[in-house]
């Protein structure tokens, strides 16, 4: 069920910095609070937290994936 | 009041019946002996990646959720989308720390995290502290869950107090009888009844409305009008100009992040998981519900180009019910209140349940019942669950007090994330000592408690920077401040060689793997 031994698994902690990112690219307003570029009609703002929604799902799952 | 709707009523009620079976059939589902409180109160913690996915989702997403954030994006514009950030985030936090907190408390028994606190810091004082919190902040959510109920059934046009008090006696009868079961089952049909609602509202009203650009521009327009009529200064806006508006914004995310998991419905809907790695998936999985919760703020935007006008009773609160109101013919109506009202019960049971054990593990058992038995116990929670939601049902019945639920609530928030140094820093640490854990908390409570007060029970109090002032969330001016005093005392505590008790734990405790020959199944 398991694959990865306790040393490996200590080794992949690296990996858990991912998780960081999206600290970094929602908390700091000034990234985006543009209402240009829009997609569709959708300004900048909005259309960027729905991708982060999408992004941190994928690099939660990379760091579940490595650690495991 | 809207006329009677008896096409939409119908579909409600045949749709509640429905729900209701589901609550009451859920006793015999995985079975397992509910005289005893970790099978009532915790579904016997065997609950898989789906379940759980459904029960977190149906449980942290909660009815007055879908009803208060696009009310705020009608009534305020950009600040109400903090909810995205604050649930992008938190998953990543949380996959952390809940983690070890699910490991510790499987290895050693512990149903609530004041169990955890008590064990790890060997002082009922700072248990007690850690479970009157969480049932203080629980007790206004719950009512705003049938509050967020209320608002859907006025729609229907029926009267909303008796129809409130026949849906109470409802969730409470299915609550005792099956325990976390009952919500855990119905949230499975709540999510798939609250996405087809949502789904069919950001497809069908936008072709209604002219698109979503016609939708943003629309809303803009009204912001731009109303900010020009306001005699008190802005109004809103759908973008975050200022930079003080945007320090309320990513501090009100931070916060809310930070405290979403302190919770106790939170903490009981992890703890009912059959291990860490189906805690570990679901963090990657429940980010799908944030989607769904920013298309539900769009709404409040939807509503703004449809028309709809604040109501005299729930205000802005009326955004989305007014807005399917205005837009669906009646059967569908019926279907998307049922769906809000349904998807009140799940996070009302959930929180009631949680309430109740902590007051009957950390409370109850710690200074009254000592020698309780387990099926004492059991009884003791299923009786306090009835007291629980009794009380959150007075609130909405009293006119006038849903306002006050609202403040509470809004305090339960700086409230709760006051518990988040004893609970997170301690999976990770025993320096900081348990007096000063403790007093850390009481500064966090009654600093946070006075500045929302000093505010009129806005969510940010007003810090001056430099010359600067900036509105930040007061729940994380008061967490800092906790955090503050309680590394002080703790040092000054060493210093003076205070004891910090017996750890009942060990290091091996918090680690995600199954003891030799035990598979995680």
């Amino acid at each position: 069920m398991r694959n990865g031994t306790d040393t490996g698994r200590k080794r992949n902690q690296w990996v858990l910095w991912l998780l960081i990112i999206p600290f970094i690219a929602t908390l700091w307003v000034p990234f985006y609070a543009a209402p240009q570029p829009a997609i569709g009609g959708v300004p900048y703002f909005y259309w960027y937290q729905f991708l982060w929604v999408i992004i941190t799902a994928v690099l939660t799952a990379i760091v579940y994936f490595i650690t495991r | 009041m809207p006329k009677l709707d008896w096409v939409a009523l119908t579909v409600f009620i045949v749709l509640f019946i429905g729900v209701t079976a589901v609550g009451f059939i859920a006793a015999r589902w995985r079975k397992g002996d509910l005289n005893l409180l970790h099978e009532w109160g915790l579904a016997g913690s065997r609950f898989g990646t789906l379940v759980t996915w459904f029960l977190l989702g149906g449980d942290l997403y909660t009815a007055y959720t879908f009803v208060a954030v696009p009310g705020l994006a009608f009534a305020k514009g950009a600040l109400a989308f903090f909810a995205m950030p604050y649930t992008i985030i938190t998953y990543p936090l949380v996959f952390l720390f809940m983690p070890r907190l699910w490991a510790v408390s499987r290895k050693r028994g512990y149903l609530t995290a004041a169990d955890f606190v008590r064990g790890r810091f060997d002082s009922h004082w700072l248990a007690l502290a850690v479970a009157l919190t969480g049932i203080l902040a629980t007790m206004p959510y719950i009512a705003l869950q049938l509050y967020g109920m209320e608002v859907s059934i006025f729609e229907l046009g029926i009267n909303p107090e008796i129809a409130l008090l026949v849906a109470f006696v409802i969730l409470a009868a299915y609550t005792f009888v099956s325990g976390l079961r009952a919500p855990a089952l119905i949230a499975i049909v709540k999510d798939c009844m609250i996405w087809i609602a949502v789904i069919v509202c950001v497809i069908y009203i936008p072709i209604q409305l002219g698109g979503y650009g016609h939708i943003f521009a629309l809303a803009q327009q009204h912001f731009v009008a109303a900010n020009a009529k306001s005699t008190t200064g802005p109004v809103g806006s759908i973008f975050l100009g200022t930079s003080a508006s945007q320090v309320a914004f990513s501090t009100l995310a931070l916060g809310s992040a930070l405290a979403l998991f302190m919770y106790p419905h939170a903490v009981t809907g992890v703890l009912a998981s059959k291990s860490g790695t189906v805690v570990k998936r679901n963090m990657a999985l429940l980010p799908i519900y944030s989607f769904m919760l920013g298309l539900i703020a769009l709404l409040g935007y939807f509503a703004l180009a449809a028309g709809v006008k604040p109501d005299p009773i729930y205000k802005t609160n009326i955004a989305v019910p007014g807005l399917i109101h205005l837009m669906f013919p009646s059967w569908f109506a019926g279907f998307a209140y049922a769906a809000i009202t349904i998807g009140a019960l799940v996070p009302a049971s959930v929180m009631s349940i949680a309430a109740a054990n902590l007051f009957t593990r950390n409370i109850y058992k710690e200074y009254f019942r000592r020698g309780a038995s387990d099926r004492e116990e059991s009884n003791t929670a299923k009786t306090a669950s009835l007291v629980v939601k009794l009380g959150a049902l007075g609130f909405v019945l009293i006119p006038g007090a849903t306002l006050y639920a609202i403040n509470l609530q809004l305090l339960g928030g700086v409230w709760i994330l006051q518990i988040f140094p004893a609970l997170v820093f301690g999976l990770y640490t025993r320096w900081f000592n348990r007096w000063a854990l403790l007093i850390g908390w009481a500064v966090g409570m009654v600093a946070g408690t006075w500045m929302a007060a000093s505010v009129n029970f806005a969510s940010t109090f007003t810090l001056t920077f430099g010359g600067h002032a900036y509105p930040v969330y007061t729940a994380l001016i008061a967490f800092i401040l906790n955090v503050v005093v309680a590394a002080v005392f703790t040092l000054m505590f060493s210093a003076v060689k205070v004891s910090n008790g017996q750890d009942a734990t060990v290091l091996a405790d918090y680690e995600d793997l199954a003891p030799a020959g035990v598979t995680a199944s």
